[in-house]
């Protein structure tokens, strides 16, 4: 091995001598076979599948209670489950959905998709990235464990005090909440930087922010959103754990404290939340949707904009959750009126959908008929929230059915209608072998169908005043029927779902063989084989427009190389570029395979099981196991160039 | 309810147009639930102008939705086939000429003067409704409890004030100021015909008001996630004028019939249930529980669950754990002649 270099211009290459230089990348970034490489991989797109294959499972989950509670509620005075069962499923069915599927699965196809997207070799810190995902497992295994000494959380998902004071809630069940919810907002703050530095700075040469694909505009807003918005419910969390075991009183009103600072700190985090878990899936729609129609996207820039501003806005409306709580006039208008203004920036969006669609020639593929579905629910979902921002009409709306119909046309809608048509779409990618089309779209017609038959009725249920998170009701409140066809609706909408499972079963083994452009598509990462190679692209590809693969075709000088760029095959390397044009800036020195994110996320979650135990040697023992931990995993290394010197 | 809604509808025609269609297409889905809801709020007896708010958005909201799917059906179905195909290469490109971005403009600013319009309409109904029109005469605080509501009414003096538990009775056509408190966790106060909800929070009073057009009773019910029984927490308004309001106020403001004073039940009421209740004018002081002193002037048990009859009593009083799991009411092991005594002794509580 020569002396590390500090300071070189990296050789250009093409694909002149492919194999050689191939072989030899292969064998610099493929992780190791067997148990070693399976639980030390830093590389982003076994990771992604990770996280999308994990976020799955609690979609499964959560949609297991979903439909025991559809059964207790499928007729009046049913006896299925108890009201403490009832109370832990809903509870349970809302944090897992919320918090352990929606932003995960996301978070999955943006860490698989980015690196790609942008033209690097894998995400900016590879290591964090597997540290990430092996804490968001363990945080949703450790919130499960609660399920097995039955006393999983039971004081819903935004977990009000003093319902769940120690005085009314003395069981391990809010503790459960508390600690896996700090647990996690570690991963996704930590996911968050993660992706903020990717999208940044690691950029292909050429990709100015202006040319930056739609879809890293919602990774990197949410990005953003995240690293500010979750420690306001860590905290919330941290000083609900201090009331309920060392007698603190921030929420206790009988000492001096306020219920309603929880409310604060927990909304200032979860309105902004909403639109984190959704934003992405809007802008994989924005990525995808053009491919179907065969055009660019219509209104880039505006689409780019609107999504921004819809994240700062939603920073701006944490208290239309708490219309009801007696807040001043003065407040509840100003939040009023930025709750109905915050349409406009959606509004944004679906013009340039229908506009793109209008203007395209749509092609007739699952991922268009989940996306075309998708349309319509997302302006479901966006007009009973446009009613629900509407104070006094909130008043009526509040705590019934109609807004558990608005949450669910949100989350489903506007997050799994988009998640499902992203799949098809990039399965192909992933894989390398095609979903079977037949299947997809009768699972589509299962999930359409099941869904709005399921929900819609909601919003007439909560019209006729149901209220939200009751464990059955009287025959004689006009609810039964309505009541009857939701639960119909969830099931059909189950099958749906299992059909495409079905689907990835088989096709991930017998699927028509993909290519690399299965659907004749402009991004980076239709350029490179599928599934990809563990180094991603042979060589660094430099770009010159939003369409790389297009140019040609859009009558547009073809600029783009996607085929010749910057070797960079002196060890594990990738290229860093500027923020705002993507100038070349750095070679970036990119980490081993490693155990260290593995064991650290062990650590944490011995930490977080000692303080549920109070058991503080333990509590001791792990904070000294993790200081070890992140010392190896920080000490300088000199194959990354952190010390100076000649490697041996 | 459902089949008044004839008479609630706004004044002028084209909004009365617009809610006719809305009503429709609800009742085309809504068919099979129409039959009664006692908590349905669009056709309220409450403040006219929240409900003609509610009704303005949700047409608006449906008219949006059917627009948007109109214009992706003829997107998808009726452009497709007008796009020339210039290539027999059916995935050709189509080129970025028409890019149609002056038309989102035009939807932007649509939709924007729409929201715009809708936002100052809010601010006008929360300014008129933030009050209520005329200075309440009459005062009622409600407390909340797990699981059932406090009713007190605070009169000039002492004399004037007693307690009741998950009935509320007001006189028709003048506004009541609500008061509301929490013995314990958030609950929300909610009677859908009359007024949207508040939250009755520990450690602050809430203020909201009432107002009844019409004589009659009007369901409520808690609407806050407030634990094991947040489903049974309901109870009940009743409305009516100005003299049988006053009538049964001063009902309410005696002590307990004495008819059964001495008797066996009475012993055993005292026995087993006083610590929990309040008889007043016998030495049952309970503050737990709801006050039972005219028990037998309200219509329902158990937070507006069961019918207040004699067969339903006795079974809650048996086993109210079987009724509300989780009620703060124990099973009392109370044997079958104890059981008839007491039940005999709460029939006299008139």
């Amino acid at each position: 091995m020569t002396e590390i270099e500090y300071d070189r211009v990296p050789n250009v290459a093409d694909e002149s001598h492919g194999s050689e230089r191939s072989a030899r990348l292969r064998s610099l970034w493929e992780s190791k076979p067997g148990l070693y490489g399976w639980l030390a991989t830093v590389d982003h797109k076994t990771l992604g599948i990770r996280y999308i294959v994990t976020a799955f499972t609690f979609l499964g989950l959560g949609g297991i209670e979903a439909l025991i509670m559809r059964i207790q509620l499928a007729q009046p005075n049913e006896h299925v489950l108890s009201p403490e069962q009832y109370n832990q499923l809903f509870t349970m069915h809302g944090i897992t959905m919320i918090l352990w599927y929606s932003l995960p699965i996301l978070t999955g196809f943006s860490v698989y998709l980015q690196p790609l997207l942008l033209g690097c070799r894998d995400m900016a810190l590879p290591r964090l990235n597997a540290f990430t995902y092996w804490v968001f497992l363990f945080s949703g295994i450790f919130l499960y464990a609660s399920f097995l000494i039955g006393a999983a959380p039971d004081a819903g998902w935004f977990n009000y005090v003093p319902l769940a004071s120690i005085e009314q809630d003395p069981g391990p069940n809010i503790d459960f909440y508390a600690m896996a919810n700090i647990f996690l907002g570690i991963s996704t703050t930590l996911g968050g930087i993660n992706f903020i530095v990717t999208i940044l700075r690691f950029r292909a040469p050429g990709m100015s922010i202006n040319r930056l694909p739609i879809m890293s505009w919602g990774t990197l807003t949410i990005s953003v959103a995240s690293v500010l918005s979750i420690p306001a419910v860590s905290l919330a969390f941290f000083l609900l754990w201090m009331d309920r075991h060392f007698g603190t009183h921030f929420f206790d009103p009988a000492t001096g404290g306020q219920p309603l600072l929880w409310q604060h700190l927990f909304w200032l985090w979860g309105h902004p939340w909403v639109y984190i878990i959704v934003l992405p899936a809007l802008s994989m729609v924005s990525q995808a949707l053009p491919v179907c129609c065969r055009r660019p996207l219509v209104a880039y820039s505006l689409v780019a904009l609107a999504t921004v501003l819809t994240m700062v806005l939603g920073f701006g409306v944490w208290l239309h959750h708490m219309f009801a709580t007696g807040l001043p006039t003065m407040a509840l208008a100003f939040f009023s009126a930025v709750s109905i203004l915050i349409a406009i920036p959606s509004a944004v969006s679906l013009f340039a959908w229908l506009a793109t669609i209008w203007t395209g020639r749509p092609d007739f593929s699952t991922t268009f008929y989940f996306f075309a579905g998708f349309i319509v629910v997302f302006v479901i979902g966006g007009v009973s929230g446009f009613m629900t921002g509407s104070v006094p009409v909130d008043w009526q709306l509040t705590d019934t059915y109609f807004v558990v119909a608005h949450i669910h046309y949100v989350l489903i809608g506007w997050n799994l209608f988009a998640v499902l048509g992203a799949l098809y779409h990039w399965f192909p990618k992933m894989s390398g072998r095609m979903l079977d089309e037949k299947l997809g779209k009768i699972s589509f017609w299962f999930v359409f169908i099941g869904f709005n038959v399921g929900f819609f009725p909601m919003h007439i249920t909560g019209l006729l005043g149901m209220p939200r998170r009751v464990y059955t009701y009287s025959a004689d409140m006009g609810w039964s029927t309505l009541n009857l066809i939701s639960s119909i609706g969830a099931f059909v909408l189950a099958i749906g779902l299992l059909i495409t499972l079905f689907n990835i079963m088989k096709s991930r083994r017998v699927g028509k063989l993909a290519g690399p452009n299965p659907w004749d598509a402009d991004t980076l990462e239709w350029s490179t084989t599928s599934p990809p190679p563990p180094y991603n692209f042979l060589v660094i590809p430099t770009v010159a427009s939003r369409s790389p693969l297009w140019e040609d075709r859009l009558g547009e000088t073809r600029a783009s190389t996607p085929d010749r760029g910057f070797a960079l095959d002196h060890g594990k390397e990738t290229l860093g570029t500027t923020m705002l044009d993507a100038v070349p800036d750095v070679i970036v020195k990119m980490p081993e395979d490693s155990l260290a994110p593995l064991l650290l996320s062990l650590a944490l979650a011995a930490l977080f099981t000692t303080m549920m135990l109070e058991a503080w040697w333990w509590l001791g023992a792990s904070i000294i196991a993790i200081l070890i931990i992140t010392m190896a995993w920080l000490w300088p290394r000199r194959n990354l160039g952190e010390i100076e010197g000649s490697t041996s | 309810m459902w089949s008044g809604m004839g008479a609630d509808f706004g004044d002028q025609p084209t909004k009365r147009g617009m809610q006719i269609f809305c009503v429709l297409l609800l009742q085309l889905y809504a068919a099979p639930a129409r039959a009664d809801a006692p908590l349905d709020y669009l056709f309220g007896a409450g403040p006219r102008n929240v409900a003609s708010l509610t009704w303005g958005v949700l047409t608006i909201s449906i008219l949006v939705v059917l627009i948007i799917t109109g214009v992706l059906l003829f997107a998808i179905f009726a452009r497709r086939n007008r796009i020339p195909s210039t290539s027999s290469n059916e995935r050709e490109l189509v080129s970025r000429a028409g890019n149609p971005v002056a038309v989102i403009y035009a939807g932007l600013v649509l939709s924007t003067l729409v929201l715009f319009g809708v936002t100052i309409w809010t601010m006008m109904t929360l300014a008129d409704i933030a009050a209520p029109p005329s200075t309440p005469k009459v005062t009622i605080e409600v407390t909340g409890h797990e699981w059932w509501w406090e009713v007190r009414y605070v009169g000039d003096d002492p004399s004037q004030t007693f307690t009741t538990a998950n009935e509320i009775h007001i006189p028709v056509g003048e506004p009541v100021a609500i008061k509301l408190r929490s013995d314990d966790v958030i609950h929300s106060f909610w009677v859908p015909a009359l007024s949207g909800k508040t939250d009755l929070i520990p450690g602050q009073i809430n203020t909201t008001w009432i107002l009844a057009d019409r004589a009659g009773t009007y369901r409520g019910q808690c609407t806050e996630y407030c634990g094991l029984q947040h489903a049974h927490m309901g109870f009940q308004v009743i409305a009516s004028p100005k003299e049988k309001f006053e009538t049964w106020r001063k009902g309410q403001l005696r002590v307990a019939s004495e008819k059964s004073v001495g008797s066996a039940g009475q012993r055993v009421f005292m026995q087993k249930c006083a610590v929990c209740h309040t008889v007043r004018g016998t030495p049952a002081g309970g503050r737990v529980g709801p006050d039972l002193t005219h028990l037998m002037t309200r219509g329902t048990i158990a937070a507006d669950t069961l019918p207040n009859r004699v067969g339903y009593l006795s079974g809650w009083i048996a086993d109210p754990q079987h009724v509300k799991p989780g009620s703060k009411m124990p099973r009392l092991n109370i044997d079958g002649q104890d059981l008839a005594q007491v039940r005999n002794y709460l029939e006299t509580l008139d």
